[in-house]
């Protein structure tokens, strides 16, 4: 057993970070509330390589796998980076596996795709489903025809900007549509990094991707994985910035990372930083070990990432006190992100149930065996 | 990453499992209440799996130990679950207080213990906590004064010892320096449970069992070289007790049947409780906690095959593992319904957790080293920092006087 980094991963975390480190990803994400242009980091992406992470190197991709996406995200994550990966790369994993013809300039970065989403079906819903504009009935997926695709689905991570759109569909069908064939509608969401948009399809031409729905399937697994890997970086910045603070922060002459009732609130960043990281690995060693096990482990994974990160995100706020609050401080903008990702794909409800749904039908299969 | 077993370790665990198929049958049925003929079972099975070398599958060979690493154990441990039979009787001897021994212990204690502790001939206890002296450990008032001779006379009282009702040793830690600050006069001891003067009293818990004793010490004597390790060193030698408990713990928790997939099995039961939001979720946010478990342990075990020491963080597996198992509990009944709480699976959940949370370490008092030793936050003012323990005892005295 070695459930460890590899070395190469370590470094690919480092060298994510320093290049993320050229840019002051954070300050610009409160201009960017305020209506400023957030800096274009696609340029960095592509020098890095990110866009063709999960692109076969025969494809002009890097061949790595959802791990080491998951690794970059984090590094996205903890400073807060705008970078529109979350809609690309599982468009790209899908393009992949159905032996896309032009994937290269996707891949090297040239061009970018965006995956409109469908959720697979559970044990109570028997209906791939996509995420509606508002309320708690998920709206039906798109419907892929032959060369047609119609439906909307609201909240698509990347969207505006792309150059084409992988759709997942009505059982687990998938399509790619030009952008220029379906209305894009941006919307500016509550964090300002996250792009976001409502897209429809009226009858928009779409070519059908040779994917079983298996390969759908996983990549809303992967995506739900890139969004909790998301949480983690972030998490670890607040405990980073929570703890700093606690110590240097004096009240009745004692640092107040002294007092218990602080320090086992930061303890408790800490606690669910170590699951969600436990499994990070867990989906990372699934995705590419153990296919089968990857709804769960992404799905537990989503989970407690997005409420640890909802926690942390709070926790910063209230170590911090008032000043945590206010428009000056990072900790609202951290706030913003984990409150809004939480909601996305399907939100960390659908996630807890998609769990429960998988480990219930395991049991019938074994009673049953 | 990886999961899978090194060729040597699948060779390994191939031989385990054909040990075990072929000896499952001498097996006694996994333990529930405890009597003397099942406890004699028990202990008869711990006897065959150490001569089968499954037993101290990490302790050096000289010691009757197979010398192997904690992925060794781990496959053992798994094989076990597997074969649907019982592990050891003595987890606390053979896994915390022998490790113990052989850290601190003198060659002659050594040869004289370890191998009647393997073999279950010789079930030992930790005589660590008293009534006073829990989360603050090093409190301890049970006392020891030595003779001339070189013999030693202990009295006092322990709590919370598991087996001490068939326990031929304990592993004691006494005060045998009142007059000097708490950690720096204590010694650890092997104690004799048959000595005159040792007395065991059970202590029945919420579910009615008594999984635990009172023993107290009055008057007993202590032959000389009793002591574990240096006289008044005793503290350094707990940790290292403390050390084991934490890696055991860490490890353990699956070992004690809280697994998503056994709560799933428990769970559909009910078919319409597996259809219901609320029940979907709430097990869903359970489930997730235990399989992050198992893979923190995963990684604690890479830690320790690298040769690394798993470090305090490790404590926060405990208290996920306490806060999932109590939440388990309380939806097995929610769905199953009142009967539940009288049934031996999740009744006996709900009455064991409150107890176990503050067992190994309250949950405060893991948070609080957790947070000073790992993210280096400053410790609470303590008013005991250097204070002889007899003046600190006689300040305590008087402010409960006072209030």
């Amino acid at each position: 057993m070695n459930f460890a980094l590899t070395d190469e991963q370590e470094l690919l975390t480092e060298a994510a970070r320093g290049a993320l480190s050229r840019v002051k990803t954070v300050e610009a994400a409160r201009e960017a509330l305020d209506g400023a242009e957030l800096p274009d980091l696609w340029p960095t992406a592509v020098e890095a390589g990110w866009p063709g992470l999960l692109v076969g190197e025969e494809r002009g991709g890097a061949g790595l796998g959802a791990m080491d996406a998951m690794l970059v995200f984090s590094e996205l994550g903890r400073v807060l980076a705008a970078v529109p990966l979350l809609g690309h790369l599982p468009a790209t994993l899908l393009l992949d596996g159905a032996g896309f013809g032009e994937l290269e300039p996707l891949a090297v970065g040239d061009r970018r795709a965006a995956f409109v989403a469908a959720k697979p079906p559970s044990g109570i819903e028997e209906a791939w489903t996509a995420d509606p504009l508002q309320g708690v009935r998920r709206a039906p997926a798109p419907v892929i025809g032959d060369g047609t695709v119609t439906g909307s689905v609201a909240w698509v991570p990347d969207a505006p900007g792309a150059d084409v759109l992988v759709v997942a569909g009505a059982d687990g069908r998938v399509a790619l549509v030009q952008a220029g064939d379906a209305e894009v509608e941006p919307v500016e969401g509550y964090d300002a990094t996250r792009s976001l948009a409502h897209v429809r399809f009226d009858g928009a031409p779409g070519t059908v991707l040779d994917v079983t729905p298996q390969a759908a399937a996983e990549a809303w697994y992967v995506a739900q994985a890139l969004l909790a890997a998301e949480a983690v970086g972030a998490i670890e910045l607040a405990l980073e910035t929570s703890v700093a603070y606690a110590k240097e922060r004096f009240t009745f002459g004692r640092a107040i990372g002294s007092y218990q009732a602080v320090k086992h609130e930061l303890v408790e960043i800490l606690r669910r930083l170590q699951n969600a990281r436990s499994l990070m690995y867990y989906t990372g060693w699934a995705a590419q070990n153990s296919p089968e096990e990857l709804p769960v482990a992404a799905s537990a994974f989503r989970l407690v990432a997005s409420e640890a990160y909802d926690h942390a995100a709070r926790t910063q706020i209230s170590v911090h006190g008032g000043i945590g609050a206010t428009w000056e401080h990072d900790a609202p903008l951290y706030f913003r992100r984990a409150q809004l990702a939480k909601r996305l794909l399907g939100g960390a409800g659908d996630a807890a149930d998609r769990v429960a749904d998988e480990l219930f039908a395991q049991a019938r299969a074994t009673a049953a065996a | 990453m990886d999961l899978n077993d090194t060729p040597e370790l699948a060779e390994y665990r191939t031989r385990v499992r054909a040990w075990l198929d072929e000896h499952k049958g001498e097996a006694p049925q996994r333990r529930g209440r405890e009597d003397v003929e099942s406890v004699a079972a028990h202990r008869e099975w711990q006897g065959k799996l150490a001569a089968a070398g499954l037993a101290a599958v990490t302790w050096p060979a000289e010691y009757g130990g197979q010398g192997l690493g904690p992925l060794h154990q781990v496959v053992v441990n798994q094989e076990i679950g597997r074969a649907g039979v019982p592990g050891l009787f003595d987890v606390i001897g053979v896994g915390m207080l022998g490790p113990t021994l052989i850290a601190h212990g003198t060659e002659d204690q050594k040869q004289r213990h370890l191998g009647p502790m393997l073999a279950a001939e010789d079930v030992w206890c930790q005589l660590f906590s008293e009534p006073a002296a829990g989360s603050d450990l090093a409190g301890v008032q049970s006392r020891a004064r030595r003779h001339d001779d070189g013999s030693w006379t202990v009295s006092g009282q322990k709590v919370w010892t598991t087996n001490a009702q068939h326990a031929s040793y304990g592993l004691l830690l006494a005060r045998t320096d009142p007059d000097v600050p708490k950690h720096r006069g204590l010694t650890m001891f092997v104690l004799p449970m048959d000595a005159e003067g040792v007395s065991v009293r059970p202590l029945r818990q919420i579910s009615g069992d008594a999984h635990f004793n009172e023993v107290f010490m009055d008057d007993v004597r202590l032959e000389p070289a009793s002591e574990v390790g240096p006289v008044d060193g005793g503290w350094g030698v707990a940790m290292t007790t403390l050390m084991f408990e934490r890696v055991a713990i860490g490890l353990g928790g699956e070992g004690f049947g809280w697994r998503a997939d056994r709560f799933a099995t428990a769970l559909i039961e009910d078919e319409a409780g597996t259809r219901d939001p609320d029940v979907r979720h709430r097990f869903g946010c359970i489930a997730a906690e235990f399989l992050a478990l198992r893979f923190t342990s995963y990684r604690m075990l890479t830690t320790l095959q690298r040769g690394g020491v798993p470090g305090p963080e490790g404590a926060l597996a405990k208290v996920t593992t306490v806060r999932a198992a109590i939440e388990a509990g309380d939806l097995l009944v929610d769905v199953l319904g009142p009967g539940a709480l009288e049934d031996d699976r999740s009744g006996r959940l709900v009455s064991d957790m409150p107890g176990i949370k503050s067992a190994g370490g309250t949950e405060e008092i893991l948070r609080s080293m957790v947070g000073e030793r790992v993210l280096g936050l400053p410790p609470e003012p303590r008013l005991d920092k250097g204070v002889p323990f007899a003046e600190l005892r006689a300040r305590e005295r008087a402010a409960a006087g006072a209030a």
